[in-house]
């Protein structure tokens, strides 16, 4: 006889469901609430009025975000794609060696690009034996876009893998059998199946670039800002938490839109698949 | 393979250590620059050693790590294994909601509205240096949580429903039933999730840098304080160290899972 669930499996949840409203839901509250009110206090819309200034920012972060996650995304299609055809012990050092960058500090490894980029630095002293240059690399926004593909490309490579690397092989042979060449296999079988990976790829890359700071303030000294630079000044440096958290929230609902844009195209139901 | 996707691999694989590898060349550094190399030294290395500020960090960060990952196994597990016998329906899809929240939102999003909160509560109860360990904690076990849950839910869905029915018919307290039965079979669930929880906590800076006081700095975040000034081999040295760390936990993680595959085939 199965015995009714008891009492019990309820109470254990009771810690993490107080733990989640009282640090995740309730910090949205206040993001909402310090937005509209003042630094008195007071109920205000002034923030929200002054959101307008910083259009042309939110412009190139998406566009700078975008472009990053689009290179991403053709950059490691093919590697997941080979990745998941070796085998299975090759499979798994590959993993690793795609993880094993993640796991250091992302400041150093893009502090690191800029002493590889900088006018004295390592390509440009290279090609100076040569005859060349210097060109100027860092403070470009190559560079910038540069250090958001370097940062988040795994996690492009990682989700496209893993569903890739459960593909049913027989289906392709069976497009094969019927006559599809290469292109056309890859458009509407390796494709259309990749898509839960491919969405859960471009969001995972997306978020982090749009938002980013760090990357934009070393590799675009400073000429490229960026929403993350403004939300970080507004707290760190110039204390209006109000302007912050009203430029906080839009981004909020900037992501929330294009995550509902992505599962709108994509059957994985906003799963994401790590 | 073929040569072409060799290769093809080869330059991405290339593409992602080419900093690394520049860090770990540059720390062995004789002179300052980490632009041009002079000569081997290992005398970054030994400075660090001495750097009071740095290694007052690395302790916060582990102490915090520990601390944080700890806290969040076990408040995640709990909280796994009873959204496991939920009923399907709007509770329960409002609760996994929520734990996907702070995995979907920008870090600097979750980082700067638990500093809002902070500020609120410090306000409210009039103590205006609210930032420090206690908040860095409370911001750390909550990007924590998540990854738990998600790490220990996969593993109860594998395991018998009836596995702890089982043991209470064999006598057990429910209590027991679930230390003694339940715990060992989710037991690799639960111990990626302490791991990955550890290593994200040792790893953030974003969400630390807005939820930190200046009295508890951990070493991203005195890492990033290093990078607004021109950067010595030193701060190399000392990631070319955490690197090391990191693979070598890595390994023997994958040593230990690889000889414990080994015993299961052999029963």
């Amino acid at each position: 006889m199965i015995k009714k669930t008891s009492p019990g499996y309820k109470a254990v949840v009771s810690p993490y469901l107080l733990w989640s409203i009282l640090f995740v839901i309730a910090p949205m509250f206040f993001v909402a609430y310090y937005s509209f009110t003042g630094s008195d206090g007071a109920w205000t819309l002034e923030n929200i009025l002054a959101l307008g200034k910083y259009t042309p920012t939110f412009v190139r972060s998406i566009w700078h975000g975008l472009l990053a996650t689009l290179i991403c995304l053709f950059l490691a299609f093919p590697l997941s794609y080979f990745i998941s055809k070796t085998s299975a012990n090759t499979q798994r050092t590959m993993v690793a060696l795609v993880m094993l960058p993640m796991w250091m500090n992302f400041l150093i490894r893009t502090y690191s690009w800029m002493t590889i980029l900088q006018d004295t630095g390592l390509i440009n002293s290279m090609l100076a034996k040569v005859g060349l240059g210097p060109f100027q690399m860092l403070n470009t926004r190559g560079a910038v876009i540069l250090g958001m593909t370097y940062n988040f490309l795994p996690y492009m490579i990682l989700p496209l893998y893993s569903v890739m690397s459960k593909l049913d092989q027989s289906v392709i042979e069976a497009a094969q059998d019927l006559g599809g060449n290469r292109y056309q296999v890859l458009r509407r079988v390796i494709i259309p199946l990749s898509m839960p990976g491919i969405a859960s790829g471009l969001t995972m890359v997306f978020v982090p670039s749009v938002s980013t700071f760090y990357i934009s303030q070393k590799l675009g000294g400073g000429s490229f800002d960026l929403i993350g630079d403004v939300i970080e000044r507004q707290f760190q440096q110039a204390y209006n938490y109000n302007l912050g958290a009203a430029i906080s929230l839009v981004l909020m609902v900037l992501i929330l839109i294009s995550m509902a844009f992505l599962n709108k195209y994509s059957d994985s139901g906003g799963g994401v698949v790590v | 393979m073929k040569p072409i996707s060799k290769l093809y691999s080869f330059l991405i694989f290339a593409f992602l250590y080419a900093p690394i590898a520049v860090m770990i060349f540059f720390s062995f550094n004789a002179s300052n620059s980490t632009g041009l190399f002079t000569g081997f030294s290992l005398k970054w290395y030994g400075k660090l050693a001495h750097d009071q500020a740095v290694m007052q960090a690395l302790s916060n960060t582990l102490i915090l790590a520990v601390t944080s990952a700890l806290i969040a196994t076990v408040i995640g597990t709990a909280a796994a294994v009873g959204i496991d016998r939920w009923k399907k329906g709007i509770v329960r899809n409002s609760v996994m909601n929520v734990t996907n929240i702070p995995m979907m939102n920008p870090e600097i999003v979750t980082g700067v509205s638990m500093m809002l909160l902070f500020v609120f509560v410090g306000q409210l109860v009039g103590k205006k240096e609210i930032l420090g360990f206690g908040t860095l904690l409370i911001a750390h076990v909550t990007f924590n949580l998540p990854y738990v849950v998600l790490s220990v839910l996969p593993k109860l869905r594998q395991t018998d429903p009836f596995l702890a029915q089982a043991a209470q018919d064999l006598g057990c307290t429910p209590v027991a039933a679930f230390f003694k039965a339940v715990l060992p079979a989710i037991s690799p669930g639960i111990f990626t999730g302490l791991l990955m929880a550890f290593t994200l906590s040792l790893d953030d800076f974003i969400i630390s840098y807005f939820t930190a006081g200046p009295g508890f700095q951990t070493l991203p975040i005195t890492i990033f304080s290093m990078t607004k000034k021109r950067v010595k081999p030193d701060m190399y040295a000392l990631s070319t160290l955490i690197f090391v760390g990191i693979l070598v936990l890595l390994l023997a993680i994958n040593l230990a899972q690889a000889r414990s595959d080994k015993k299961k085939k052999r029963i």
